[in-house]
């Protein structure tokens, strides 16, 4: 029992915003810590750490999860991408531009997680609407902005998207 | 937070799973989506030694249709179920968008879900009104049995230390004229209901209900099948004024406790006001596909 803690420490290799990358994960550490401490990925944050506000959103798998409620061993050999791989050769994601242009952000602690989670609604539904969009982020918690920026910003980025295709 | 210490194992087969069920007995807990587990691990109030992921048993994540009925894995995710489409169960549609929320719902399974067996969990109540059985496999048997006996208590089934849940058996409805709705309560989004109604109503050509089930979510210690309403109900035309006597009858049934999301009595009266909803929409539903 004693020697548990050390010897439970396993190997996680994960593909994360296209690099593959590995780690030493204790079975109990939980995605988002491996994201930010292991990996250095500090751009996920971790918000209520009681799968409540999403702040820690990144796509597993091409699907937006809280990674405060998966395991990192549960990660191996997946594909994980968080808000660090949405800007290209320095030039923002353009739902990154439509959050700045709009004011999605104040204090900007759950942009990270609304930027995942929108990526992933723009990805199935590049047109939504504000009903869909609404439902869509309903996951994600933010105490500043009373959403109506947010939900302005993912519109706008809809639109500009529509216009020039950005990979994600 | 974290959850802990435990030791950590992602079998490939259903016989890996036997043999580590096997060795860990009651030690260990089986991890599937892990929306419900991991949330309580962390919080302390569940500390497995030994935990099992099924993650990797690719054949439960998917579901077969049949005359006889839906077979759905139990590692099908409420976002799989989302959005398939299975006309002659419209109930899982109108269900799954309710539960938790997006994030939650694109990793949490429906196996998953009634295994925890939270009274308040709105996959027990649509399942409950669908008549759904489970499928629990083991070393030595596959058994079958119906939801209504696996939910036993709080947070407890049938399910023994040795066995694990593998599929959601749901019978083909009485006649292709099925509709549905789920009716929910909740405080906010992602929330567990205050109230939760699942209703399903086959009715016949000439408009008489031929089957009927009705869920109940937090009405109940376990999730809740409200039997004497479903029996009101058959063999007779939907109209309004049966609605209205079915959904008293509804809100008698079950044993709500109050608590930090209601009164007892604000839950039966929620009940009443669900059943009578649902059942109106449905009977507009049926009224609008005749005239057409």
């Amino acid at each position: 029992m004693e020697s548990r803690k050390e010897d439970a420490r396993r190997m996680v290799s994960v593909t994360i915003n296209g690099e593959m990358r590995q780690g030493l994960a204790e079975p109990r550490t939980l995605l988002a810590y491996f994201i930010r401490e292991t990996l250095g990925l500090t751009g996920t944050h971790v918000g209520c750490d009681t799968t409540s506000c999403g702040a820690c959103t990144v796509l597993f798998d091409g699907e937006p999860v809280k990674s405060c409620t998966v395991l990192a061993v549960q990660a191996d050999q997946h594909q994980i991408d968080t808000v660090e791989g949405l800007e290209t050769d320095n030039v923002l994601h353009p739902l990154q531009q439509a959050f700045w242009d709009n004011h999605g952000l104040q204090c900007g602690f759950c942009t990270p997680g609304m930027l995942m989670t929108s990526v992933a609604l723009l990805q199935k539904n590049p047109h939504p609407t504000e009903s869909e969009i609404r439902h869509g982020i309903s996951g994600n918690l933010c105490r500043c902005t009373g959403y109506v920026n947010i939900v302005k910003a993912i519109t706008d980025a809809s639109h500009k998207m529509q216009k020039e295709p950005a990979e994600v | 937070m974290f959850p802990s210490a435990f030791e950590y194992y992602a079998p490939k087969t259903l016989d890996e799973v036997y043999g580590l069920l096997a060795q860990y007995g009651d030690e260990a807990k089986i991890l599937a989506g892990g929306q419900s587990l991991l949330p309580m691990m962390k919080l302390r109030l569940a500390a497995p030694s030994v935990l099992i992921d099924i993650g990797s048993l690719g054949h439960l994540s998917s579901a077969t249709e049949t005359a006889e009925g839906l077979s759905m894995g139990a590692l099908m995710r409420h976002k799989t179920i989302e959005t398939s489409h299975w006309p002659h169960y419209p109930l899982l549609r109108e269900t799954a968008p309710w539960i938790a929320d997006p994030l939650v719902r694109n990793r949490g399974t429906i196996g998953g879900s009634l295994a925890h067996a939270d009274p308040a969990a709105d996959w027990g109540a649509a399942l409950l009104a669908l008549g759904a059985s489970v499928q629990i496999e083991s070393r030595d048997r596959i058994r079958h049995m119906a939801l209504e006996e696996f939910f036993v208590d709080l947070y407890t089934t049938a399910l023994e230390p040795q066995e694990v849940l593998t599929r959601i058996v749901i019978p083909v409805p009485a006649t292709a004229a099925t509709f549905a709705r789920y009716l929910k309560l909740e405080r906010k989004v992602g929330d567990f209901a205050v109230v939760g109604v699942a209703i399903t109503v086959s009715l016949a050509i000439d408009g008489t209900v031929a089957q009927a089930g009705i869920g109940m979510a937090a009405m109940s210690g376990v999730p809740f099948a409200a039997h004497q309403t479903e029996s009101l109900l058959v063999g007779r035309q939907l109209t309004p004024a049966l609605i209205k006597e079915v959904s008293e009858s509804a809100s008698q049934e079950g044993d709500p406790e109050s608590d930090r999301r209601g009164s007892a009595e604000y839950k039966r009266s929620m009940a009443r006001v669900f059943v009578e909803r649902g059942l109106s929409q449905i009977l507009q539903q049926w009224e609008s596909t005749q005239s057409a």
